[in-house]
């Protein structure tokens, strides 16, 4: 029985220290000041110009086989 | 060009990850802090890099039971992709575990003691190694037929490899990774369902990417073989 109380305490406890998790540092003020777009703008640049050379590739590719 | 759809359909999926990537909303964690959301790109190599592995052997049992050199070619290049996206998975692994595993009260080399330890790497990395060896293997036989014939034995053998390396063994030893117990990420309870909405798309359209990738060079390898064939 005393072994119950003192896993339900435990239990109690894990869950305290997790609700303290919402303090977590997150890059809040770089949300804020809108700097993330910036971020995101750059990586979707790169991501759109790999997947161009991809579409360039396949297109090359598929007159190589009209060819055939 | 043919059947465009997925592979827009894959671009959109990957842009929307980035996107909502980036900006959604993600649970606070101490330690994790931001970097929770590698999730959409560190786990999906790995998730890429399971499913394409997976069609590689699936064409390897083909090619055994048809003979047919196309599924042998299928079966190699899902394979080189698969390493791909697995080197990535690890790459990315890597330099996410250096900020999130490493205590900064400990000297750098203490705390790269641990982290060489961790059953997950060690599997990964014999995971990866043994389909080095595919390739090795694959391009030291010349001649076609016993290549694709020994090169599709030895898929099943690394395939089945897979499972005790990266899936089993690591889940039984105390681990500093993730996702140790029960099914990582496909687990209602250990994932968030905000990371829920953009993780699945991500899986899907990383994976088609690798698959588009894939079929580029299998038919890259089909035109050279013709080319071969008719001179």
């Amino acid at each position: 029985m005393k072994n119950w109380l003192f896993l339900i305490v435990l239990i109690f406890i894990n869950k305290l220290s997790l609700a303290q998790n919402e303090n977590a540092e997150m890059a809040d003020i770089m949300r804020r000041d809108g700097k993330i777009y910036v971020v995101v703008a750059v990586i979707l640049i790169i991501f759109i110009g790999i997947i161009l050379y991809l579409v360039r590739l396949d297109s090359k590719i598929s007159k190589l086989e009209k060819q055939q | 060009m043919n059947k465009w759809w997925w592979k827009i359909l894959a671009v959109l999926l990957l842009v929307y990850t980035i996107i909502a990537g980036l900006l959604f909303d993600v649970p606070r964690i101490q330690i994790l802090n931001e970097t929770i959301r590698n999730l959409y790109f560190h786990v999906c190599m790995w998730f890429a890099m399971m499913i394409l592995f997976t069609i590689s052997v699936v064409h390897a049992v083909k090619y055994l039971r048809t003979n047919n050199l196309k599924s042998d070619i299928l079966s190699r290049h899902y394979a080189v992709v698969g390493i791909v996206f697995g080197l990535l998975g690890y790459a990315t692994g890597a330099m996410w575990a250096s900020y999130t595993w490493v205590d900064p009260n400990n000297p750098a080399a203490a705390s790269f003691g641990a982290i060489a330890r961790e059953p997950k790497l060690i599997g990964a990395a014999i995971a990866l190694l043994i389909y080095f060896a595919y390739l090795v293997l694959r391009d030291s036989i010349q001649d076609i037929d016993k290549k694709a014939r020994i090169s599709s034995v030895y898929n099943i053998f690394a395939f089945a490899f897979l499972f005790p390396s990266i899936w089993i063994i690591p889940r039984l030893l105390p681990s500093l990774h993730p996702g140790g117990d029960g099914n990582p990420a496909l687990n209602p309870q250990d994932i968030d369902d905000r990371m829920r909405l953009i993780f699945y798309p991500a899986v899907i359209g990383w994976t088609l990417l690798g698959v588009w990738i894939a079929t580029l060079k299998v038919r890259l390898s089909i035109l050279k073989e013709k080319n071969l064939l008719s001179k």
